[in-house]
Order: C-alpha cells, then sequence, then structure tokens
C-alpha cells in the first residue's frame, strides 16, 4: 500500500542517485564497485571478489580508517540515551549525509538484550534507534532520509546470556540505502 | 501423584492426521510433549476402559481421552487392569467393582465399522456412585478423525463433570527457531499435530488468532523489519495489513474482527493504533509521549489494555477500545508489560519483572489483587486457554525458549518440550466453530 510506494519511491530515488553520481567524479569510485552487504552470502560475495586486494578505498563507509565504518552506538541497560563516546561517529554520518552525499538515506535499527518482554523490547530498540535518529536531525540531517526500525531482542549479534554478551546486543545499527 | 504422559510422536497416526487436516501445511519436524509437573487439590478418579474394537483402529481414543484429562491436573485415571469382560453396554456394568477401585466417575464405549470405511464411536459417562449415567454420544466418522473425535469425547467429559467448557479440540500456534530459521507452527492443544505454516529466515513474532480461527495474524520481518501480516490458514494466503514506515507490531484483533490494534512507530515513538482487519489507514488510538503498545483487547470489545512507559516505568493501562483517557491499572514494581484479558474479562494476565526476574502474574480488575503465576527467570507471552483455565506462556529453561503452561489459581503446572529449538511465543487458538 501506501508504504510499497514509499519503497518504490525510495528503490527509484536511489536508481536517480546512482545516475546522478556519475557527474560527480570526485565521488563516483565508491559507485563502481558493488559494496558488499554485512549479510552477504558466501555465494554472492564470491561474485564480487573480482578484485579480492582492492581495499575499495574510495568508500569511506566501508573503509576500516573512515569512522564512517563504525556502524553501531552502544547502550546502557534500561537506557536509551546516547553516550557521549559515540558522539564523534554520529557527528561523522551527519556530516556524510549533509556534506557529501545530500541524496543518500540511512535506516537505523535498533536491538536490545534478551531480557524482558519481547513486544516491548521491539519498541524500546525502537526508541534507541530514535534516539541516534534525534542527534542526527539535530545535527542537521533531514527527518524523512532516516527510518528508524527495531529488531528488538530478534537479532543478537552476541548469542549468549550473560552481561558481556548483553551489552553487545544492546545497540542501533546504522545502515545506508542500498546497504 | 503427577501424571506424567508423554505424547511423542506416532509417524503414521501424523501423516493420516496430515491427510485430514484442513489447513494449508507442512508437517512440523518434531511434537510438543506435554508433562504435568505441578498439580495441586483434589483429583477425581475417572476409570476410562479401553474400548472394544478400539485397538483395531489406527488411534485409541480411550488413551487419548485419558490423556487429555490427566493433563488437566483435575483427574487421576483409575486402573483398568483386570476387568473381564470389559463393558461395552450400561448392563455390563458392575458397579460394585469401580466403587472398589475407588472410580468415582467410568466411561465405556465401543467402536465399531460402518459402511463406506467409516467408524461408529459410542461412549457413556456414568456417575459410579449413583450408578447412573451422565451423558451419552455417538459419532460416525473416518478412522482419520478419531483423535479429533476423542478431543470431543474429552470435552464432554470433562464439561460433565467440572461444569467448565473443555479445551482439547482446540490448537495452539507458536514460533520455533532453529539456528537461524523461523517456523509458524499450528497444532492441537495437547502438541500433536503440529504443523508448519509459515517459514521464513527472518524472524517471526507475536502471532495472534483471529476470533473465528481462520486466520493468524503475526509480526514478519521478511521486509527487514516488522511488519504485521494477516495468513487465512486454510488458504494459505498471506496479506501485509500493517507496513507504515518504521515499525509495525503487536497485533491484537478486535472481538468482532474487524480490526487490529497494532503498535506502530510511524509518528516516531511506538504508540497503539487500529487497522482495519483487511489493511488501510491506520487509526491512532493512543497518545503519550512514551512508548505505548501491546494491546489486548476485552472479550466484550469495550476496552484496550496495553503497556506504556508514559509515567516512567512501563505499566499497564485501560483505555476505551477507540482511543481516549487511559488509567493505569498496574501499580506494584517498575515492570508490569504484556497484558492479555481473560476471556471472562475479569482479569489480565501479563508479565511483571521482580528482582530480575521475570515471570507471568494475573490481575484481577475487580480487586486490584495481583497473583504471580510462575516462578521462572525469563517467562514471556502468556495467552489463555478459551475457557480461561490455563494459560500458556514462553519460558526459558537453560538459555532455551520453551513452552510452559500454568492454570488460572497457579496451581496445575504443565511443561511442554520439543527437540525442535527455541520455542516462543505461543497463542492458544479460540473454541472450534462446529
Amino acid at each position: 500500500m501506501k508504504n510499497i510506494a514509499l519503497y518504490i519511491a525510495i528503490a527509484l530515488a536511489a536508481a536517480a542517485c546512482a545516475s546522478n553520481d556519475k557527474k560527480d567524479s570526485a565521488t563516483v569510485t565508491d559507485k563502481s564497485t558493488p559494496v558488499p552487504s554485512t549479510t552477504a552470502s558466501t555465494g554472492s560475495s564470491s561474485t564480487t571478489r573480482t578484485q579480492p586486494s582492492q581495499p575499495m578505498a574510495g568508500n569511506p563507509l566501508t573503509d576500516p580508517n573512515s569512522p564512517l565504518s563504525k556502524r553501531s552506538v552502544y547502550f546502557d541497560y534500561d537506557s536509551n540515551s546516547v553516550k557521549d563516546e559515540y558522539r564523534n561517529l554520529v557527528q561523522a554520518h551527519s556530516r556524510y549525509m549533509t556534506a557529501d552525499k545530500r541524496d543518500s538515506r540511512m535506516r537505523i535499527e535498533g536491538n536490545c538484550d534478551e531480557r524482558g518482554s519481547r513486544e516491548y523490547n521491539l519498541a524500546l530498540g525502537q526508541r534507541r534507534a530514535e534516539a541516534v535518529k534525534r542527534m542526527m536531525t539535530v545535527m542537521g540531517v533531514t527527518d524523512g532520509r532516516i527510518e528508524t526500525v527495531s529488531y528488538g531482542e530478534e537479532k543478537p549479534a552476541a548469542p549468549g546470556h550473560d552481561e558481556s554478551a548483553w551489552a553487545q546486543n544492546r545497540r542501533a545499527d546504522i545502515k545506508y540505502a542500498g546497504e | 501423584m503427577n501424571a506424567s504422559l508423554s505424547l511423542l510422536a506416532r509417524g503414521s497416526l501424523r501423516a493420516l492426521l496430515l491427510l485430514a487436516a484442513c489447513l494449508v501445511v507442512a508437517p512440523a519436524s518434531a511434537q510438543l510433549t506435554i508433562d504435568i509437573t505441578t498439580s495441586g487439590g483434589r483429583q477425581v478418579p475417572i476409570a476410562i476402559t479401553p474400548m472394544a474394537g478400539d485397538t483395531s483402529q489406527p488411534q485409541s481414543v480411550s488413551e487419548v481421552v485419558g490423556a487429555d484429562l490427566a493433563r488437566t491436573g483435575l483427574f487421576r485415571l483409575v486402573n483398568t487392569a483386570g476387568v473381564s469382560p470389559l463393558p461395552t453396554e450400561p448392563s455390563q456394568v458392575n458397579f460394585p467393582d469401580w466403587t472398589a477401585r475407588s472410580a468415582e466417575a467410568l466411561v465405556i464405549g465401543k467402536v465399531d465399522p460402518v459402511s463406506d470405511g467409516r467408524v461408529e464411536v459410542r461412549f457413556r459417562l456414568f456417575d459410579v456412585a449413583k450408578q447412573s449415567q451422565l451423558a451419552s454420544y455417538s459419532y460416525v466418522v473416518a478412522p482419520t478423525q478419531l483423535r479429533a473425535t476423542a478431543h470431543r469425547i474429552a470435552d464432554l467429559i470433562y464439561e460433565r463433570l467440572t461444569g467448565e467448557k473443555g479445551v482439547f479440540s482446540t490448537k495452539i500456534t507458536y514460533v520455533v527457531k532453529k539456528g537461524r530459521r523461523y517456523e509458524l507452527q499450528v497444532a492441537d492443544a495437547d502438541g500433536f499435530n503440529a504443523q508448519s505454516v509459515l517459514a521464513s529466515n527472518e524472524p517471526i513474532m507475536s502471532p495472534a488468532w483471529s476470533p473465528d480461527g481462520s486466520r493468524l495474524a503475526y509480526v514478519s520481518f521478511d521486509q527487514k523489519k516488522p511488519v504485521v501480516m494477516v495468513q487465512n490458514l486454510a488458504q494459505g494466503t498471506t496479506k501485509a495489513v500493517a507496513s507504515f514506515r518504521g515499525n509495525n507490531s503487536a497485533p491484537a484483533w478486535s472481538p468482532d474482527s474487524r480490526f487490529l490494534a497494532v503498535a506502530l512507530s510511524k509518528d516516531g515513538l511506538t504508540q497503539v493504533y487500529r487497522v482495519p482487519a483487511n489493511g488501510g489507514d491506520a487509526e491512532r488510538l493512543t497518545e503519550s509521549a512514551g512508548i505505548d503498545t501491546q494491546p489486548s483487547y476485552s472479550p466484550d470489545g469495550q476496552w484496550i489494555a496495553f503497556t506504556s512507559d508514559r509515567g516512567g516505568s512501563p505499566q499497564i493501562y485501560r483505555m476505551p477500545a477507540s482511543g481516549g483517557p487511559a488509567t493505569r491499572v498496574t501499580f506494584e514494581g517498575t515492570y508490569n508489560v504484556g497484558p492479555r484479558y481473560s476471556p471472562d474479562g475479569k482479569s489480565i494476565a501479563f508479565v511483571q519483572r521482580e528482582g530480575g526476574r521475570f515471570r507471568i502474574a494475573s490481575l484481577e480488575l475487580a480487586t486490584g489483587q495481583v497473583t504471580v503465576l510462575t516462578d521462572g527467570t525469563l517467562d514471556d507471552s502468556p495467552t489463555f486457554a478459551p475457557n480461561g483455565k490455563m494459560i500458556l506462556y514462553e519460558a526459558q529453561v537453560a538459555g532455551r525458549g520453551q513452552l510452559a503452561a500454568v492454570s488460572g489459581d497457579g496451581r496445575v503446572r504443565q511443561r511442554l518440550t520439543s527437540s525442535a529449538g527455541d520455542v516462543q511465543d505461543p497463542a492458544w487458538g479460540p473454541m472450534p466453530t462446529n
């Protein structure tokens, strides 16, 4: 329905972005190499592995030396406040959205540890994602370019049942459209 | 005395039942095994004699009837060994013998082949002390329907002896997680005949039965975010009914089936809305600065109970079903979430955190009395049997999700174990409509 239409609109916008980018030779390099999805299967990654030694230096989003390759903001238990130590990370992505890639869109995915009720955790994860988004909008990113969603406790990064696992699971992940 | 019933897989039976099933489904790989772990109070001693002709059939009717009744924790099965000949007619019943075996109720019956391959099942229920017949029924069914027939017989016996409707012919649904694979399964209330109605490599959450049992609403992550879907079980068709920007979750059917109350984050933080059950525009029902989620309609359709942390800690509130001022109904503790109205509308089951442990509790609305029913560490997702007598829920055992059930008074407890993986998010289906 409306949302499918929205998705199509986003897809069209993304396609339009890709073609527009060709005019901008300074930043076109990252579009020439497929960006591997973070959850790429072995099958699809082998097809993109034609130049395995290429460090993708042109794409700051995946360059491990770039602050933009850092995508996760971690939270304290029962908290949705973005700690000071993640301010630079959020700032870097905000700057990228407002200065470098003014047509990019992102999704912020909130997550929780396993403790508590599944559906309430889903809402808590969404509030964490919203907290990161709010910081970005204060930094100048327009509201409509960021969708916040939540996986609640459904997609733990660490499978354990102790604090060290839970600490890794209380987080918000930043994903750009097309990733 | 704890009855322990191992209701293990019977391959041939399952295959037959599968043929009979009208759901568009695939067979699930593992059954649930239900054990009674605690039972309290007096149990009615009942003798269920093997039915004549029963052993030549694919399913022993008397075994299923006995297992159904024993599982409630309200009955004790009286040993029938050595009774000869087994009575199949009232005139053959030796009441003094059953009194000597301390049986208070007696079930006799027989299974006879009739034309076109079908069988006739007859049963009679007696009050042993009064030497009188309490019930007598006869069914002509296909052999594949014997298990379902046994559940109907157990329902009748249960109702005659307790005054409450039985739920042995109902179904349950739950999510099984095996590695990265999620399956939404539907099974009989005794854990048999488990069928997979949906499978995905993305999470599946919060299944909810439509009031007539024909559809399941649930939360799918197939679009890489939570979306509320409705699946028609007979046709196997699915439809996204809430797929707005942000999160879409926590579906609850209105009793008249017209609406789904849902939790949406399309306007910022999660709030409660309603959407037409076939999809359409969302109408916002709550307006708070916090999280509002987990709606549950009262059985009369007048109210929606929900979780809100508008006051700081998450608590349960209640508002008119079309929105309006909400009143808080839980006051003890700092974490009371996930309300579910009981079928009689008089109480609400919910999840309470106490000292870092999450347990199922029950709130009596008239008095405000809260009773903690379970003693787990991470109990979640309570769901009432349609007669209100049992609450099925998710428990974490050794790091794995498993299902468990507790009677409304906390006295009878069952554990439903599965070898399949994590079993989570149960929902008990409605009474069957015949």
